[in-house]
């Protein structure tokens, strides 16, 4: 298939990805030698690899790298950055990149670690503190009640396996555990997302 | 030696009835026998770990490690600022690094946390528990309170990841860090020198939502740790340590393997050689029992 | 000269003196060498062993002198004294290190160390104290041809240096392509962004230089001599011809750019946005600065660089080989358009980047200022300027139609005529090639001869800056590819060959490898048969012929290898301190143990470029081969006459062995085609061998480089192991 590139391999995308991804300006400087794909553990996972991610945004593939569900396979391991031979900030250009796609509402919506974040940053900025039961219940109920069931079913041994441990609070879902400052971090996180929503022209 | 004390941020995962609840039982107890004082931060707050990167974007994650420092500023003082939990000390140690590199972010930062009475000046190393003990330490003064060496026992050194990259230990190598090799032997143990998947990723918090992949790493971290014969695998991580250890039926079943293999901290392992109780090093949290270690302890 | 008197001095230091019986090599030496002095020291090198030496010398009449005590490669300027012939014999590298101490060895240890006296003894009697080439010149002025970067940097080096320079270039201004650019890319930090050519003010300093003699339109259309008397005819494009005398050459022809009309399938010549990386900078010159506009008058908005046009391509009529500055120069002719306008994109398509040194902090640079890189392979470009190319990297095939394309082609050399492919009709007589550069009478060709690919490179680690041709020193991107800042680099190193050689050659002295050497070959015509092969196989083609064929030593131009001597079927040629005589003697002084001794002999013949150091080395390592060996070192295997292993195998050797350098297109030969020419002679001697009735095995020729510390003996051992086998020679008596 031969793709009509007048309008590709312009830097619009770039400029684009430069200005709202966290560390975007880095991207520019990839020169191609494929040591982050191969150092990747989730590696074969991705269907873009970062190596190829780089020089889609360099290509102009504006779509097909926010909807792309690679980045979503980054498992925040870091070994991509300190291989780089050029020291781009990967790890962070990945999660900037899911970030943004996230925000503009074009990522995957059904991606599983997409969706696992979002319960994530909610149950941390709720109290100030993880509560990791109500996180796992609400990770296997995401897809519905049916389907909640026999995720929890299946990892029922994981999970009375730490509460025998006392690792894991049976009464987590009703216990009031958290921050007592809980009201002044979700001030402040609403003020943070309201600057970043303003920079990044998110505007709601 | 004189008694040291730290501003301390355990994490979610080290309060009681979390994940990594032993792993905090175990640090009181070394600390005590190194005379470690740790002040813990007021109302600390969750790092925000590295998936919150999603939802939360570049400034809020910021925020939320920077209130976490703010406090300590305020509390604590001028202590250097230790967490125990791998990620805590990433995602703290990141943010202050970009803040401090970032005047724009600086600025953010205090207008943000200026709204809720606080102030951040980003002035205090932050450290990882093991760093403390290297550094601040030292190997020889970590083996004189030995009291009952852990001889015999062959042990894996998982470091994983978010100990050793992208920061690390001062003077160890990304690909091959010995720390824990070290620590290990300190206490008397046989470090499993040839295990080669110590520095391997265990899938994160893609152990939640994407378990298949994750599985496919830990197979890969406990299988090294059969085949150069360790009889126990040691790591820094709280997240390390309950993916490799917890899903070890999981991935029997998947993988037709028969692990059974105890998967404990450092300090769980310098508690035990330091004299403490197993319930004192936080044996009793460990889901696949640390037999050999809970022998030794009782002798 | 005074008679010959000869004085054997044997050193005990080192442990010499502990493992041989010194006594009785000093005997030796008085009755079988026949030394009239012969003494052992406790301690040969320190001032006492010397200074007794010197006293034999200036009171005794001792003008020959053997030493026998550590390897030739060690305490050379302490064993040095004017106008006496010296031998070195190698008891403690040769000896003692390579033995083991043992008892029951003492005996063959002895006999080693017995045998290098005779022969030591032997050799210094044929030496004589070689005497400075009389036939040398004195002239210092230097040539230098082609006035480009590369020429005028080699000029003002040499002016600075002090020495006259003829400058002689081909067209009417100097500057070469440099002058064509825009701007050049940097040389300095911050490596970021294109600079000033510089090439006005280095005109200016060339036209302002009293040293310095400028010839325009001019070519150089005879050159003859040698070192320190160079002859050469510069003849004006309007006519008329002056001959000149100069000491050395210096070659910096430079390179043409590769013919982009032979690219058709990437449209030059057919599309009106296509150019080459030159046409480029025309355009930009005109530009001034200004936004880039194409021949048509199109203001160029976007612009992709082709790398690699024509170049490491294997089809037929392109360049196989990759020209080292082209990916630099796309990234300073992409930063001509980001640097006027941050709007334009530009791109640049490549299979690999290759920006040597700072070269990537300028690669990282146009990064920033967002010039696209992208790896793709180009299929073609259409008439009508549609760019097809794969993306390597996204696996897909992509067309684009950018207002600019550019070719990235390669560097062809400016060397002249291939001599190896043209034919002469007569020695010195070549069919008319108006190409050629430097139009030399040389017996062997009117150019220099090339290395690969058509450059006149030399083995760059053995001959620096050198050619095949003494006095005359290529530089710039006539020797290999390169850019501005190689070139300058390259003329300022040869400059200083070139001095050395004038300066050489005004003491009548070897130029490297040998240099500093006063030796240098003569002939006895009487003898000679005409039979050119030292004027067909000299490396140097430093011999050329007179009307008679008879060979016609030019000494200047000699490295003195030897190889010619290797070459005589009729052995005339020789050095004073090197000749088929001084070795073949050593071969006979051996004493042979008859063939029911059970104690083989084996001759190791050992380039003392390479092998022998690696011997020596050996020894240093403590590394034993077998005690039967008795080793000579030569100048170059090139130099081993085949008489030698005839009649070493005449008398008695069970092995003979010869280790030279690596041979072929990557040689390490010192001497370039010695160890090559030595292996083709040596092919021919399974004959002989079959003619005296031994076995082929006994003789070998071996390719030893001087990291062959371990192999070196090795290979030794193998050869005592096969005549262990096979038996002794039969030809003992």
């Amino acid at each position: 298939m031969t793709t009509q590139a007048v309008e590709k391999y312009h830097n619009d995308f770039l400029k684009e990805v430069e200005k709202n991804v966290e560390m975007g300006h880095m991207v520019k400087m990839c020169m191609q030698c494929g040591v982050c794909s191969g150092s990747c553990p989730l590696g074969p996972a991705w269907e873009h690899p970062p190596q190829e991610i780089f020089m889609m945004i360099r290509a102009g593939k504006r779509d097909e790298v926010l909807t792309s569900d690679s980045m979503w396979m980054c498992t925040s391991c870091y070994n991509c950055i300190v291989r780089c031979p050029r020291e781009l900030p990967i790890t962070h250009i990945m999660h900037g990149l899911a970030n943004y796609a996230h925000r503009l509402g074009i990522a995957p919506k059904q991606n599983p670690t997409r969706r696992f974040a979002q319960m994530f940053w909610k149950n941390i900025t709720s109290t100030g503190r993880v509560n990791e039961l109500k996180l796992s219940v609400g990770l296997y109920f995401m897809d519905g009640i049916a389907s909640g069931i026999k995720k929890g079913l299946e990892m029922l041994p994981v999970g009375l396996g730490l509460m025998k441990t006392k690792r894991l609070d049976p009464m987590g879902m009703v216990s009031g555990h958290g921050c007592k400052g809980r009201a002044d971090i979700q001030k402040m996180i609403k003020k943070a997302t309201e600057i970043e929503d303003k920079r990044k022209g998110y505007a709601a | 030696m004189a008694k040291k004390e730290y501003s301390f941020y355990p994490g979610c995962s080290s309060e009681r009835k979390a994940s990594a609840s032993n792993y905090m039982v175990s640090i009181e107890s070394m600390c005590k026998t190194l005379d470690i004082k740790l002040n813990e931060i007021p109302d600390w707050n969750c790092c925000a770990a590295s998936i919150g990167y999603a939802q939360g974007g570049e400034l809020p994650r910021h925020t939320m490690n920077a209130r976490n420092i703010a406090l300590s500023e305020k509390n604590v003082g001028n202590q250097d600022i230790v967490a125990t939990c791998a990620a805590c000390w990433l995602g703290a140690k990141e943010s202050q690094e970009r803040i401090n590199h970032d005047k724009t972010l600086f600025g953010d930062i205090n207008n943000i946390l200026g709204e809720i009475g606080l102030k951040y000046e980003g002035k205090q190393n932050i450290r990882h528990m093991v760093e403390v003990l290297i550094e601040d330490f030292g190997y020889d003064e970590l083996k004189k309170p030995v009291k009952k060496p852990l001889e015999g026992i062959k042990i894996a050194g998982y470091v994983g990841c978010q100990t050793n990259r992208p920061f690390g230990v001062h003077g160890e190598s990304f690909e091959n860090p010995k720390y824990l090799d070290k620590l290990t032997e300190t206490m008397g143990a046989e470090a499993v020198e040839k295990y080669d998947q110590k520095v391997t990723c265990c899938g994160g918090a893609l152990a939640f939502s994407e378990p298949e992949k994750a599985y496919v790493q830990i197979n890969k971290i406990i299988e090294s740790a059969y085949d150069f014969g360790a009889e126990m695998i040691v790591t820094p991580c709280p997240v390390c340590q309950m993916n490799v250890e917890v899903y070890q039926d999981m991935i029997n079943k998947k993988f037709n393997k028969k692990y059974k293999i105890p998967v404990v901290y450092y300090s769980q392992l310098m508690a035990v050689a330091y004299g403490a109780s197993a319930k004192e090093a936080g044996l009793d949290g460990n889901v696949v029992r640390a037999t050999r270690l809970e022998e030794i302890a009782a002798k | 000269m005074a008679d010959m008197k000869v004085g054997a001095y044997i050193c005990k230091g080192c442990g010499i003196g502990e493992r041989l019986n010194v006594a009785q090599l000093v005997n030796i030496a008085q009755k079988e060498g026949k030394a009239p002095i012969a003494r052992e020291h406790e301690f040969l090198c320190n001032a006492s062993g010397v200074e007794m030496i010197k006293n034999d010398i200036a009171n005794e009449g001792v003008n020959h002198v053997v030493i026998a005590a550590c390897s030739r490669r060690a305490k050379a300027e302490t064993f040095n004294f004017d106008n006496v012939a010296v031998n070195r014999t190698n008891l403690r590298e040769g000896v003692i290190w390579v033995t083991p101490a043992d008892d029951d060895k003492k005996e063959i240890v002895q006999e080693m160390a017995a045998d290098y006296i005779r022969m030591g003894c032997a050799e210094v009697k044929k030496m004589e104290a070689p005497q400075a080439n009389p036939n040398h010149g004195n002239n210092r002025r230097i040539l230098v041809v082609g006035g480009g970067i590369s020429g005028m940097t080699a000029a003002l080096e040499a002016s600075k240096t002090g020495y006259d320079v003829l400058l002689v270039e081909k067209t009417g201004a100097l500057g070469g392509w440099a002058a064509k650019l825009w701007k050049r890319v940097p040389n300095r930090e911050p490596y970021a962004d294109p600079m000033d050519s510089g090439v006005d003010a280095m005109i200016q300093a060339v036209s302002g230089d009293k040293r310095i003699t400028v010839h325009l339109n001019s070519t150089v259309t005879k050159t003859s001599g040698a070192p320190g008397q160079f002859s050469v005819d510069i003849s004006k494009e309007s006519g008329g011809t002056s001959t000149e005398n100069v000491g050395a050459i210096i070659m910096a022809s430079g390179f043409t750019q590769f013919d982009a009309n032979k690219l058709s399938h990437y449209g030059y010549g057919k599309s009106a946005n296509v150019v080459d990386q030159a046409g480029l900078e025309e355009l930009a010159k005109k530009a001034n600065g200004g936004a880039i506009k194409r021949a048509d008058g199109k203001e160029v908005k976007s612009v992709v660089f082709v790398q690699c046009a024509g170049q490491r391509s294997p089809k037929e009529g392109e360049l196989s080989y990759c020209s080292g500055h082209c990916c630099n120069t796309s990234i300073k002719q992409a930063m001509y358009f980001k640097d006027q306008n941050p709007g334009i994109d530009a791109m640049v398509m490549y299979t690999d980047l290759r920006t040597p040194g700072n070269g990537e902090d300028f690669y990282r640079s146009a990064q920033k200022k967002g010039v696209i890189f992208t790896k793709g392979w180009p299929k073609e470009v259409s008439a009508s300027g549609e760019l097809k190319f794969k993306d390597v990297i996204l696996n897909e095939e992509v067309s684009t139609t950018p207002d600019l394309i550019v070719l990235a082609t390669g560097q062809i050399a400016n060397s002249g005529v291939n001599i190896d492919e043209v034919k002469q009709d007569e020695p010195g007589q070549w069919a008319s090639t108006p190409q050629s550069v430097l139009n030399m009478v040389y017996r062997q060709g009117k150019d220099l001869p090339q290395l690969v690919h058509g450059f006149n490179d030399s083995h760059f680690i053995c001959f620096p800056y050198e050619t095949r041709r003494t006095g005359i020193y290529t530089c710039g991107p006539v020797r290999r590819p390169m850019d501005m800042a190689q070139a300058i680099e390259d003329a300022t190193g040869a400059t200083l060959k070139a001095i050395q050689a004038v300066e050489n050659a005004s003491l009548g002295r070897a130029a490297h490898p040998r240099s500093g050497d006063l030796s240098f070959p003569s002939f006895r015509k009487e003898g000679c048969t005409q039979c050119k092969r030292c004027t067909v196989e000299c490396p140097f083609g430093a011999i050329d012929e007179d009307e008679q064929r008879f060979p016609v030593f030019n000494e200047g131009r000699c490295r003195r290898c030897g190889t010619c001597m290797g070459a005589c079927p009729v052995r005339v040629i020789s050095f004073e301190n090197y000749s088929v005589e001084t070795v073949a003697t050593q071969i006979k002084a051996v004493d042979m143990p008859d063939q029911f001794d059970e104690k083989p002999r084996i001759l190791v013949l050992a380039c003392e470029n390479d092998a022998y150091p690696a011997l020596d080395m050996a020894a240093m390592n403590r590394i034993q081969y077998s005690a039967f060996t008795r080793v000579i070192p030569v100048r170059c295997l090139g130099s081993v006459n085949t008489n030698w292993v005839v009649e070493s195998l005449n008398a008695g050797y069970d092995g003979v062995m010869l280790m030279g350098c690596q041979k072929g297109d990557n040689y390490q030969c010192h001497f370039v085609k010695g160890s090559e020419l030595a292996h083709v002679r040596m092919s021919k001697i399974d004959d002989t061998l079959k003619g005296l009735s031994l076995e082929v095995e006994r003789v070998q020729t071996y390719e030893v480089a001087i990291t062959d510390i371990e192999r070196a003996p090795k290979l030794i051992n193998e050869m005592a192991e096969t005549i262990n086998k096979i038996g002794l020679s039969p030809l003992k008596f």
